[in-house]
């Protein structure tokens, strides 16, 4: 495998995740959320899975992303805890 | 009791981490995986099934009852935002916009949906002033999404891609539409009852051709048996039921995924949202 792609991506990844869940506004969330897969789906192809990599980024990065948009723009976009 | 989640959530991360220590390696020729079925598949799939993107053959084929079931369950997961989500009782504030001023009248307390002429236009409550360079660019753009959808559907047997992927992008070309323009574009263009039927007729199109294949003397998704019935190279029959499939599996994600986007974005009314 090619080590230091591998590297970067997974700092990001880990990265992504833990923003995710630490920042208060809901609608970052979603935003860092969808970056978590984009990442996820260079990892796929880093590892050669090209059509696991091709379903991540079109449902993880585009389509879960907008349904977590819609879904906050019926509720509320700031989190309580 | 945050504390407590911190708690077991590291207890699980190490678990977890301890568990892939047994793995194998990655692309490990010796790994239990790589020793039984894959030989079997990478070394007979093209022979047997004509189709270069082992995935798919895999997928469509030799798993076409995990696809079959897989794709029941989006229809599933429509059916239960539908049935969670559908509020049919009707507002009784509206917006409406004379077009040459800009004016807006705000109708309370009324039942009935005032038919608007060339002067008005219905509002959404939350509207926002659509922009002119938004909408012409998702117009042009929006044809080659979908054309790029259609691609990676029927293409599914030679590159990566398939029904799955290519429903998502034929549904999210709809979802842009109906970001760029409003709800009501969508809603107006394609009836809630056709993306419902469509729902349907894609696990139907996908069930049906394993249907077929029992009366013309073979297995379940035994695409094989159906080469008396077209036309053509019988070598490449089961490449062709797969792209069969595969078009059903489309058109009920796509359908799937604008009953989800307009449910929930609507809070079930389908009348006004982003």
């Amino acid at each position: 495998m090619h080590w230091p792609i591998d590297l970067i991506v997974l700092t990001f990844v880990i990265f992504c995740a833990i923003a995710a869940i630490s920042v208060k506004d809901l609608l970052g969330t979603a935003i860092l959320f969808g970056a978590y897969s984009f990442m996820m789906c260079l990892l796929w192809t880093v590892m050669g899975a090209v059509d696991v990599a091709f379903t991540e980024a079109s449902v993880g990065a585009g389509v879960s992303t907008v349904f977590f948009v819609a879904a906050i723009f019926r509720t509320s976009r700031r989190t309580k805890d | 009791m945050k504390f407590l989640g911190v708690v077991i959530v590291c207890l699980t991360g190490a678990l977890l981490l301890y568990g892939t220590g047994e793995f194998p390696d990655w692309g490990d020729p010796n790994s239990p995986a790589s020793l039984h079925l894959s030989n079997d598949y990478i070394e007979k799939a093209f022979e047997e099934t004509q189709v270069p993107n082992l995935v798919t053959a895999v997928l469509a084929d030799y798993r076409g009852f995990d696809t079959m079931f897989e794709t029941s369950v989006i229809f599933c997961a429509g059916l239960a935002c539908f049935l969670l989500l559908r509020d049919f009782s009707q507002k009784k504030e509206r917006f409406y916009r004379h077009i040459p001023t800009g004016v807006i009248l705000h109708v309370k307390n009324s039942k009935k949906i005032l038919k608007v002429g060339k002067e008005f236009e219905h509002m959404d409550k939350d509207w926002v002033p659509s922009d002119l360079i938004i909408k012409t660019v998702c117009r042009i753009i929006i044809p080659f999404i979908q054309l790029y959808a259609l691609y990676v559907v029927a293409h599914g047997d030679f590159s990566p891609g398939g029904g799955f992927q290519g429903g998502v992008i034929f549904g999210s070309s709809l979802i842009l539409l109906a970001i760029s323009y409003d709800l009501k574009t969508l809603v107006n263009r394609i009836k809630e009852k056709v993306f419902g039927i469509y729902a349907a007729i894609g696990v139907l199109i996908y069930v049906g051709i394993g249907a077929i294949c029992m009366p013309m003397g073979g297995n379940f998704l035994d695409y094989s048996k159906l080469a008396p019935l077209v036309p053509g190279d019988p070598h490449h029959i089961r490449a062709l039921g797969m792209l069969g499939i595969e078009i059903g599996v489309g058109i009920a994600v796509t359908a799937v995924m604008a009953i989800i986007y307009i449910n929930i974005v609507s809070e079930g009314r389908h009348d006004e949202g982003l």
